[in-house]
């Protein structure tokens, strides 16, 4: 038993403990030439900036000396009245804006693919391109030309509501506490509803032909076909999707910050996590910039990224079937 | 490989002929970068402040090289943390440049000749606390008040612009009656609009500018108190003056909506003017702030804007010192308000302003006592930022979705929670 269980353990290592050990040794050299650009490359660019985020957050400048000072910096940011208040409102606004586009823009994106994936279906390639275009558009250039669309001066939304005698329905939407985020929300959505529909049309295209020829046989048409058939071959792709416009959303700062500027107003009713880091990391008119604060904030979003990936891997990725196609 | 290694080879040879071929021509000059957020000005220095410094000093060249406004502060920490700043640094008055000199990333500027053209008021703005060391060389002072289109005064009937409070919200409801023009151009989303143009415009009116600004120091006044909230009010009156969705009217689209003609009055600084005077097709006129009461004493915010320091790391330190003696004298006051009108030379024997605007304006200082903006000294250093914070209240006070009592109390609470003033 004792040599038996001896042998298996040891089975492994024979290779290694035959004879001349360096040549098999010297064999595994390319493994680590191989990995090395693109290991130094990532550990360069992103572990050791993350690593030196999660450092900073740990210190506090007194005096313009860096001193240690533990988790304090998380006390500070979860219960000082002073800095609480801004980050609560700015994790809710950020749950608001998720929200907005898990419930608007996957579906709105699954719909697009599903109609974009009819046989019969005439100007496909033109449908494709216009959906997809607004993803393709420099953020700046969406935040401007929306603030000028929806502008009370010059836009055309006024205009355009003026002329079918709706005026009155105007509002400076992008101006006013209780619409500034929904608004953004829905030209983010604008923007983006390009990705999912993009993956999920080709999650479809990939559906093979017998398949749905074998639900026509069946008798399965139409919307059914859609619900019974194609849906549950692309739950992994929409999975994905969900789980990108999750990161994305707890990332985002461009949009609002080029239509809402630093201070996200009106009185701080688009102010999410990444424009309460930029705000505190890098200053704001008189309010000098707090490296320590702001890697402080951004560990958080890390965090609260990082256990919603999880989530999402642990609990739902890992239970969801998978068909062979 | 082999040709990738002739490549390098080719390149370096390349590169190393290039910089011989280059070398003679940076040898015979410093080159002294300047750091600016005055983006609007580049024109101008490349036209007429740079030759002018560079004809009475050969072998300098100066480097002009702005940032965004808003992006400044935060560009120039990072790149002089960095080491990769400019020779010569604009400096923000008070606390953002008094922090770089503590960092040891300014130098102190008391031994560069022409600095007793200056008077301790004017250094106020750049010196630490006790006002011994001043560590950047004032260039300008920017005034607050009101630009009006004298047509449309004309139009509904005004013949002098108002000089109190009650006259001004006359004038707004008769440019209001004839609807011709929008009253009063301005918008809350950019938030600095509401706080500097208007707080802190009428504002010094109300709490007696300096007394008041120096008493709030001491702790000898507070926000919530009836001088400090009168301003608030006022504001809280100007909602229904602003253009159709103000909410969202940016500052570019105030400035338009004025310079376009179809507004009335526009809550200025003077560095308005020498945009307005190139765009407006109609008269212009200015008032300072109205007053409480007819008879009141009127205060003008007389605010320091720029100076400029010296990188402590530069490698050009006796060029730059050169050129801070030239910002003190008296030929940069003359070449400075002449071409950029509505910055003010803060020299105490500087050369008359020619421009008529910026002339009505500077007339403010003999009429009015000067103050500056009550947020920027010392009370802006701690979290929550009162500065900020001003933005918010200002543009919530004219949204209405703030009383002016709760836009006050809030300020005092946030300053409270941080700012313990000297003894008493």
């Amino acid at each position: 038993m004792d040599q038996i269980e001896k042998l298996a353990s040891d089975a492994p290592l024979l290779p290694a403990a035959r004879g001349t050990a360096s040549p098999a040794r010297a064999r595994r050299w390319h493994v680590a030439v191989f990995l090395a650009p693109a290991l130094l490359v990532y550990t360069a660019l992103m572990i050791v900036p993350l690593a030196d985020t999660l450092r900073l957050s740990l210190f506090r400048g007194v005096e313009h000396v860096p001193a240690f000072v533990g988790l304090d910096n998380f006390r500070v940011l979860l219960t000082d009245p002073r800095w609480s208040e801004h980050f609560w409102a700015a994790l809710r606004h950020n749950f608001y804006f998720f929200a907005f586009h898990i419930l608007l823009q996957n579906p709105v994106g699954i719909a697009l693919a599903a109609l974009l994936s009819l046989p019969r279906l005439r100007g496909q390639a033109f449908y494709r391109t216009a959906f997809f275009l607004p993803t393709m558009l420099s953020f700046v250039i969406v935040g401007f030309t929306w603030k000028l669309i929806l502008s009370p001066l010059w836009g055309v939304a006024p205009t355009l509501l003026g002329s079918i005698g709706l005026r009155g329905w105007f509002h400076p939407w992008l101006g006013q506490e209780s619409t500034a985020l929904t608004t953004l929300a829905l030209i983010s959505v604008w923007q983006y509803v390009g990705i999912p529909m993009m993956l999920i049309y080709a999650a479809m295209l990939a559906i093979p032909h017998e398949l749905i020829e074998a639900a026509e046989l069946d008798g399965i048409t139409g919307f059914a076909q859609f619900r019974r058939i194609k849906l549950p071959l692309i739950w992994p792709t929409i999975g994905i999707c969900s789980i990108l416009t999750f990161v994305g959303n707890f990332n985002a700062f461009d949009l609002i910050y080029t239509v809402s500027g630093a201070n996200a107003g009106p009185n701080f009713a688009t102010d999410i996590l990444g424009t309460f880091l930029f705000r505190t990391f890098f200053g704001n008119q008189l309010q000098l910039g707090d490296p320590n604060m702001g890697a402080t904030i951004a560990t958080m979003m890390f965090l609260i990224i990082l256990a919603g990936v999880s989530a999402y891997l642990f609990g739902i990725q890992a239970r969801m079937r998978r068909y062979a196609l | 490989m082999k040709t990738t290694i002739a490549a390098c080879l080719l390149s370096g040879t390349a590169l190393a002929v290039l910089s011989l071929a280059a070398a003679p021509a940076f040898a015979a000059d410093t080159v002294l970068t300047i750091e600016s957020w005055r983006n609007d000005d580049l024109p101008t220095w490349q036209e007429k402040i740079i030759p002018a410094f560079e004809k009475g000093h050969p072998g300098i060249k100066l480097n002009f090289q702005p940032t965004a406004p808003k992006e400044y502060n935060a560009a120039l920490n990072s790149k002089l943390d960095a080491g990769t700043a400019g020779d010569i640094i604009a400096c923000r008055p008070f606390d953002a440049s008094l922090e770089l000199f503590k960092k040891n990333q300014l130098t102190g500027v008391n031994a560069i000749p022409g600095m007793d053209n200056f008077t301790a008021v004017a250094k106020a703005g750049w010196s630490t606390d006790d006002g011994k060391i001043t560590y950047c060389v004032p260039a300008a002072a920017v005034l607050h008040g009101f630009i009006h289109n004298q047509d449309a005064f004309a139009k509904a009937g005004i013949k002098q612009p108002p000089k109190t409070a009650e006259e001004f919200f006359a004038d707004l409801d008769k440019i209001k009656k004839d609807g011709t023009f929008i009253p009063l151009a301005m918008g809350t989303p950019d938030q600095w609009e509401a706080a500097t143009m208007g707080y802190q415009n009428i504002g010094p009116n109300y709490w007696h500018g300096e007394d008041g600004r120096k008493a709030l120091i001491e702790g000898k006044e507070k926000l919530t108190d009836p001088a400090w909230v009168a301003p608030f009010r006022e504001l809280a009156k100007w909602g229904p003056y602003l253009g159709d969705g103000y909410q969202a009217q940016s500052y570019p689209d105030s400035q338009n909506l004025f310079t376009l003609g179809r507004a009335a009055i526009y809550p200025a600084g003077s560095w308005e003017i020498a945009q307005f005077e190139k765009e407006a097709q109609f008269k212009l006129g200015v008032f300072p702030p109205p007053v409480p009461k007819a008879g009141d004493p009127c205060y003008v915010s007389d605010h320091p804007d720029i100076a400029f320091g010296m990188n402590a790391r530069s490698k050009n330190a006796d060029a730059a010192k050169t050129f801070l003696a030239w910002v003190a004298s008296p030929d940069f006051a003359k070449v400075y308000s002449d071409s950029l009108p509505g910055f003010y030379s803060m020299q105490t024997r500087s050369a008359p302003v020619t421009d008529p605007l910026a002339q009505q304006f500077l007339a403010f200082r003999a009429s009015c006592k000067s103050t500056m903006r009550s947020t920027y000294q010392m009370l802006s250093r701690g979290t929550p930022n009162l500065e900020n914070e001003v933005w918010v209240a200002s543009a919530n006070v004219i949204n209405g979705t703030e009383t002016p009592e709760q836009a006050a109390q809030k300020l005092q609470k946030g300053l409270d929670s941080w700012y313990k003033p000297a003894a008493k």
